[in-house]
């Protein structure tokens, strides 16, 4: 296993209300890779998202990695703020600047809107802006194309190659194929 | 540390919920001298339990808002992922909490001890002991959010549990602001109130962690 891996699961096996999900999964993400987590619905491909991002306790096996940005179907955007701030928020935590991000998504035009105010589809460019602007080298993404408009798709195909392209790796998880270049996959279920 | 303080204290402001603990507090220093008549020694004697008995209520208002909204809409998750402790999460709103009650509830006990006829010399040590119990009072809420954050109706749940244990509090409170009965109980009232701060953010970020799973 090479010392360069984003994220590495080493017989990783998660156990969920006493249900096996999936067991001694390994998996390495190199910079500039990307792996698509493929599978029917409830099948534990988020549940695969949150181990690799240390949420989730591995019943057995061992995970490391490099920071993570999470992406998942939790905001964790304060509703009664404007997109700008609320953004900018995690953006300050991370000591970086949310509003390159937020036009990258084009949500540069809903800066002064509320979260709360914000349609589906917003609110996933928005928590994709969230994780574009951490500045975090692995990706993990939950159904991330899920609600967006073709030029949505567009925009988050952008984003995922010039984070590929700058050194970073993606983990994605999707019942649906999504455009993500070269990437490798893992069936679970 | 400071960013998540002044957000603690954005949404305790957003919601109006600044204000409720004080109206709260008000409202009961207004009502008891109708349930208990208008005998001025007597409120006088009386008033001060009365008084902490309100603050110990006003803290559990917020209980809801403290720990439950973060968890599901993944903030909680998203700190974890920045490499913050959950206690070190739990301390930003213990003190975030308590910055947006007890100074408040201090300034409104003026007004309230007036209700109450309190003498000055008694006003002085129920600030005096508001100064030092509100921090305990508010870690004690703090923790009972976070263990009933990941139950539906975890409030009234979160009542049953802070009750008992803000006993401590309450009697040496109380104490301290009985004439002459003061010996010893501002060092057990500070004493109560420094276990629940220091135990309150590893029973919290515990919680937390717990509600993960």
């Amino acid at each position: 296993m090479s010392d360069a891996a984003l994220l590495a699961l080493k017989g990783v096996t998660a156990i969920r209300g006493g249900r096996a999900l999936f067991e001694k999964l390994d998996l390495v993400l190199l910079p500039g890779e990307a792996t698509v987590v493929a599978g029917p619905n409830g099948v534990g491909k988020s549940s695969l998202l949150r181990v690799a991002a240390g949420l989730l306790r591995p019943a057995a096996g061992e995970v490391t990695g490099a920071r993570a940005a999470l992406a998942d179907e939790n905001l964790a955007l304060d509703p009664r703020q404007t997109l700008g701030e609320a953004l900018g928020f995690w953006a300050k935590l991370d000591g970086g600047n949310a509003a390159p991000a937020m036009d990258a998504m084009g949500l540069s035009r809903l800066s002064d809107i509320p979260v709360r105010m914000l349609s589906t589809g917003q609110r996933k460019r928005a928590a994709l802006a969230r994780v574009i602007a951490s500045g975090a080298p692995l990706w993990l993404l939950d159904e991330p194309a899920n609600g967006l408009d073709s030029d949505g798709q567009e925009r988050l195909v952008a984003a995922m190659t010039a984070h590929r392209a700058g050194g970073g790796a993606i983990l994605a998880a999707t019942h649906q194929p999504f455009g993500l270049g070269q990437a490798h996959e893992i069936w679970l279920g | 540390m400071i960013a998540l303080i002044l957000r603690e204290l954005r949404l305790a402001a957003g919601g109006g919920a600044l204000f409720l603990p004080l109206i709260f507090f008000l409202l009961v220093a207004t009502l008891f001298p109708f349930a208990v008549g208008p005998d001025g020694p007597l409120l006088a004697r009386t008033g001060g339990g009365a008084l902490w008995m309100a603050a110990l209520l006003a803290t559990l208002l917020p209980v809801e808002r403290l720990i439950a909204p973060d968890q599901a809409s993944g903030v909680l998750d998203q700190l974890a992922l920045r490499e913050m402790s959950e206690e070190a999460v739990a301390t930003a709103k213990l003190v975030g909490h308590w910055l947006s009650f007890g100074p408040p509830l201090m300034l409104a006990a003026l007004p309230a001890s007036a209700l109450m006829n309190l003498p000055a010399d008694v006003l002085w040590r129920l600030e005096l002991g508001l100064l030092i119990g509100t921090p305990g009072l508010a870690a004690l809420t703090l923790g009972v959010a976070a263990i009933t954050a990941s139950l539906k109706g975890g409030a009234s749940l979160a009542g049953l549990l802070a009750l008992p244990l803000a006993i401590p509090i309450l009697i040496f409170g109380a104490g301290l602001i009985e004439r002459g009965g003061g010996d010893g109980a501002l060092e057990l009232l500070a004493a109560s109130s420094l276990l629940l701060v220091a135990g309150a953010p590893f029973v919290a970020g515990a919680a937390i962690r717990a509600g993960r799973d």
